[in-house]
C-alpha cells in the first residue's frame, strides 16, 4: 500500500512484465468477445491525438518529491557517476565530517545487494537501499517510496546515490536540488564529451581520486574544458575522498547549499 | 538501456488512454524524439517491440518523428542548430549555448481501433 502516490492495486512499474503476461493468459479469451461489438467489415481505424510527454509520470512524482523537500527545508542531491568513481567512499567521508552540522539521510540505488546501504549505516546515519533489479536508473516514484520509509528530519541533507551509470540517470528527475556528477581521474578526461547528457544535466562536477594524478596522464584542465563545452554553467571541485585533499571545499559547498534551502531561497 | 523503461512508460500511457479515448487496439504510435533527448532510436524500436508484446499495442508500428537540436547562442543572441550537446555555435564558435529545442520525447498521436 502506498501512502505517497496511492499506487498499489493493479499498478505497474518494474514488475510490469510478469503482470501483463499473467493477464495475457487469464484474460485473453474474454478480451475479444466482451468489449465493443463492431460491425464486421467496417474500417474502425481512427487517429487519436495524445500529445503527452513520455516522462510525464516520472516528472509528476519528481515535482511531488521537490515539494516535499522544499516544505521541509531539505537539501536533496542526486549523485551520479559511472560505477567505481568513489561515490560511496565520498559519502562515508562526507558524513564523518558533517555529522553534528546536519542531519543526514541516504538513499542508495544499485541493481543488486544492500552493500552500499550497509556501508552508510556503519557511519551511523539512516540509509535505505533501492535495488533496481534490471533497471539502469532510479526513478522519482521509487525515491518517493524511500522517503516514506526514511522520514528524514526537517532541514536535513539527503544524498541520493544513483545507480552507477553515466547514461540513463540523466533523463530522470528525482526532485533533487542538484545533480552532482562524480568523475574519478582514472576514467579519462574525455568522459564529459563521451557522455554529454549527464554532464549537461549536472550542476556540479567532482573530480575525485586526485591523489592518483601523479601516476596518470589525466589532463584536469582539458577535462574541465570538455565539461564546460557540454555545460557552460557547470561548477567543478577537485578532491580526494581517500586522503581528504580538497574535501573541505566540498563540505563548504554543501553547507552553503543547505543554508539556501533552509532559508527557503530555492 | 533506459529506452526499455521509456517504452514501458509509453505503454502505460496507451493503457491509460484506452478507456478515455475508447479504443481496444493500437495499430501505430507516433513518437516525437529530439536529437538531444539522449534516446537511441534503434534501442527504442528494439525495446518497443518487446514491451508491447501481449498488450493492446501488440505488433503496433512505431513511427519516430525526429526533431533537430536547437540552442540559443548567448553571444550571438539567436537560435542556432546543434547536433550534439558539446557543439559550438556555427557562427561565433562559442559554447555558451542554451538548448531550447530538440530535447523532447513525446507521444504525438495514435492510430487505434
Amino acid at each position: 500500500m502506498c501512502g505517497v502516490c496511492g499506487c498499489g492495486e493493479g499498478h505497474s512499474h518494474s514488475h510490469d512484465h510478469g503482470h501483463s503476461h499473467d493477464h495475457h493468459h487469464h484474460d485473453h479469451d474474454h478480451e475479444h468477445g466482451a468489449a465493443h461489438a463492431h460491425a464486421p467489415g467496417l474500417s474502425r481505424l481512427r487517429m487519436v491525438q495524445i500529445e503527452q510527454d513520455i516522462l510525464a509520470k516520472n516528472n509528476r512524482y519528481a515535482a511531488e518529491n521537490r515539494r516535499y523537500f522544499n516544505e521541509r527545508g531539505m537539501l536533496a542531491l542526486n549523485l551520479v557517476s559511472s560505477p567505481g568513481s568513489g561515490k560511496t567512499t565520498l559519502l562515508t567521508e562526507t558524513i564523518a565530517r558533517l555529522q553534528g552540522d546536519a542531519d543526514i539521510a541516504v538513499i542508495e540505488g544499485d541493481q543488486q545487494t544492500a552493500r552500499d546501504a550497509e556501508r552508510i549505516r556503519a557511519t551511523g546515519v539512516q540509509a535505505v537501499q533501492i535495488n533496481t533489479g534490471k533497471g539502469c536508473h532510479l526513478d522519482a516514484h521509487r525515491v518517493g517510496h524511500a522517503l516514506a520509509s526514511l522520514q528524514p528530519s526537517d532541514h536535513s541533507l539527503l544524498f541520493i546515490e544513483n545507480v552507477g551509470n553515466l547514461v540513463c540517470p540523466s533523463s530522470f528527475d528525482l526532485g533533487e536540488a542538484h545533480k552532482v556528477v562524480i568523475l574519478s581521474v582514472t576514467e579519462g578526461e574525455d568522459k564529459p564529451i563521451k557522455y554529454p547528457d549527464m554532464f549537461h544535466a549536472a550542476d556540479l562536477m567532482i573530480l575525485n581520486k586526485t591523489d592518483l594524478l601523479p601516476y596518470l596522464d589525466f589532463d584536469s584542465e582539458q577535462c574541465i574544458q570538455y565539461a564546460k563545452q557540454v555545460n557552460p554553467r557547470i561548477k567543478v571541485l577537485s578532491l580526494s575522498a581517500k586522503t581528504g585533499e580538497g574535501i573541505d571545499n566540498w563540505l563548504r559547498w554543501l553547507k552553503a547549499e543547505l543554508e539556501l534551502q533552509r532559508i527557503g531561497y530555492a | 538501456m533506459h529506452e526499455m523503461s521509456l517504452c514501458e512508460s509509453v505503454l502505460q500511457i496507451l493503457e491509460q488512454q484506452a478507456e478515455a479515448q475508447q479504443y481496444r487496439k493500437v495499430k501505430t504510435v507516433w513518437l516525437e524524439i529530439g536529437a538531444l533527448a539522449g534516446v537511441e532510436i534503434e534501442a527504442l524500436r528494439f525495446s518497443f517491440d518487446i514491451v508491447v508484446q501481449g498488450s493492446l499495442a501488440d505488433q503496433a508500428r512505431l513511427e519516430i518523428i525526429e526533431v533537430p537540436g536547437q540552442a540559443w547562442c548567448l553571444p550571438c543572441g539567436r537560435n542556432v542548430a546543434v547536433q550534439q550537446l558539446y557543439d559550438q555555435c556555427p557562427h561565433c564558435g562559442s559554447h555558451q549555448l542554451q538548448v531550447n529545442g530538440g530535447d523532447q520525447m513525446r507521444i504525438k498521436e495514435l492510430e487505434v481501433e
